[in-house]
């Protein structure tokens, strides 16, 4: 499987962002975009999730026979993590809706939160809701990960953690899409600089 | 029972558990109880206006938190998951409108009967109210999913969406009411009615959808 974006063009409130951007990530491999704030970063990873359109350009999938989003997880800056729901519930929401057979337990487990299963959302920290948001790449396997800052909040254990979790993908077949201002230690990683 | 939709029903029926579903119910039993007092203790007028009276409150009640519907979802970010299910958009926002009416058109379908004791209708004419809000209350939630939608990036949006589709709600009001009352012209009323419901319920979720779509950023 391959991620192939050609020569996008997106504008936001009438302005070019990306303009004329393209890329090409391969089974196991990792793409760090990296740019100063406005580059674009955040709208290049919703532009190849499916959920801006370019204006020109295409994002596709090759060798592959299921819906791009079908195979894709943003994880944003924001969590999606409900408040009123426990941590375990949140978790089989997101694992059901994305289609994933996943072992919550081990997810939690696998980010640190198991003792906080039963507890509410909204009583998470920054760092945690963060953490919870990773486990659900963890019960619900796809291919792609489009991540989004997604060291921002977690302590040094936890980017500890998520370079190891985009290890162990990109050993599996999987590929990674990262947005950062921060080296991320990501082993082998191609960089896609935005802007100047 | 673990397939998006499910799991997506399961989940909005839990949070509405968690927090104020069955204030739609206090507000309609608060404008029932309002209008006699302005139209005065007049008991076969209120019997002859009251299906009136229970359509109003209940299409007022359906109103509230209708701006929450998607907007609480698109803040916290759940819209781009849903978004990235493997489902149709329009199916995931057709279960995300079955949800609200279970939760909140529902409720008033149920009170709707006990509210019309407190206006002398006739046990005959309590049916009737009910049968009528079975179907316009999907209705209203339909067309309010669409103004959820055309809003979601607004701040005022709670304010916006009770003007966008009351003018839309027009139709459902006038052949509910009729709907309410009794002989051919309530049959034929009725039936229109259920037409309304049917379209409003397909085109509801297509048209919110393509709001989704075209408001995203």
């Amino acid at each position: 499987m391959r991620l192939v974006a050609e020569d996008l063009i997106v504008a936001r409130g009438g302005r070019p962002v990306l303009d004329g951007v393209s890329l090409s990530v391969a089974a196991g491999g990792a793409l760090t975009v990296t740019g100063p704030n406005g580059a674009g970063k955040s709208t290049l990873l919703r532009v190849l999730a499916g959920l801006i359109n370019p204006l020109a350009g295409r994002v596709r999938l090759e060798d592959d026979a299921f819906e791009p989003r079908e195979r894709m997880h943003l994880l944003g800056h924001l969590d999606a993590v409900k408040n009123g729901l426990s941590v375990e519930q949140n978790l089989r929401f997101a694992r059901d809706l994305l289609g994933g057979a996943g072992d919550l337990g081990t997810a939690l487990d696998r980010v640190g939160l198991s003792a906080l299963a039963d507890l509410p959302g909204g009583v998470l920290s920054a760092g945690q809701r963060r953490r919870l948001a990773l486990a659900r790449l963890l019960t619900a396997p796809r291919p792609i990960w489009l991540l989004d800052e997604p060291t921002a909040a977690l302590d040094a254990a936890g980017q500890a953690l998520l370079v190891d979790l985009v290890a162990e993908h990109r050993a599996k077949g999987g590929l990674v899409v990262a947005a950062t201002h921060l080296p991320l230690g990501f082993e082998d990683a191609a960089t896609l600089m935005l802007g100047r | 029972m673990n397939s998006p939709h499910a799991a997506l029903l399961m989940r909005d029926l839990a949070l509405a558990r968690g927090g104020g579903a069955g204030l739609g119910v206090v507000f309609f039993l608060a404008v029932v109880t309002l209008i006699p007092f302005a139209v005065g203790p007049d008991l076969a007028l209120l019997r002859r206006i009251g299906p009136a009276i229970l359509w109003l409150g209940a299409l007022l009640a359906t109103l509230l938190g209708l701006d929450r519907l998607l907007q609480a979802d698109h803040e916290d970010g759940s819209l781009d998951l849903i978004a990235l299910a493997p489902a149709g958009l329009e199916t995931m926002v057709a279960t995300k409108i079955l949800a609200h009416w279970v939760t909140t058109g529902l409720p008033l379908v149920i009170a709707a009967p006990a509210f019309g004791v407190m206006l002398d209708l006739p046990p005959s004419a309590l049916g009737r109210v009910a049968l009528a809000l079975v179907l316009g209350t999907p209705a209203m939630a339909s067309l309010g999913a669409v103004g959820a939608a055309l809003t979601i990036g607004l701040r005022r949006g709670g304010l916006l969406v009770p003007v966008l589709i009351l003018p839309l709600a027009v139709p459902v009001l006038i052949f509910g009411v009729s709907a309410s009352g009794d002989g051919a012209e309530a049959n034929g009323a009725l039936s229109v009615l259920a037409g309304l419901a049917l379209g409003y319920a397909v085109l509801g979720p297509f048209s919110a959808a393509a709001a989704l779509r075209a408001l995203r950023d």
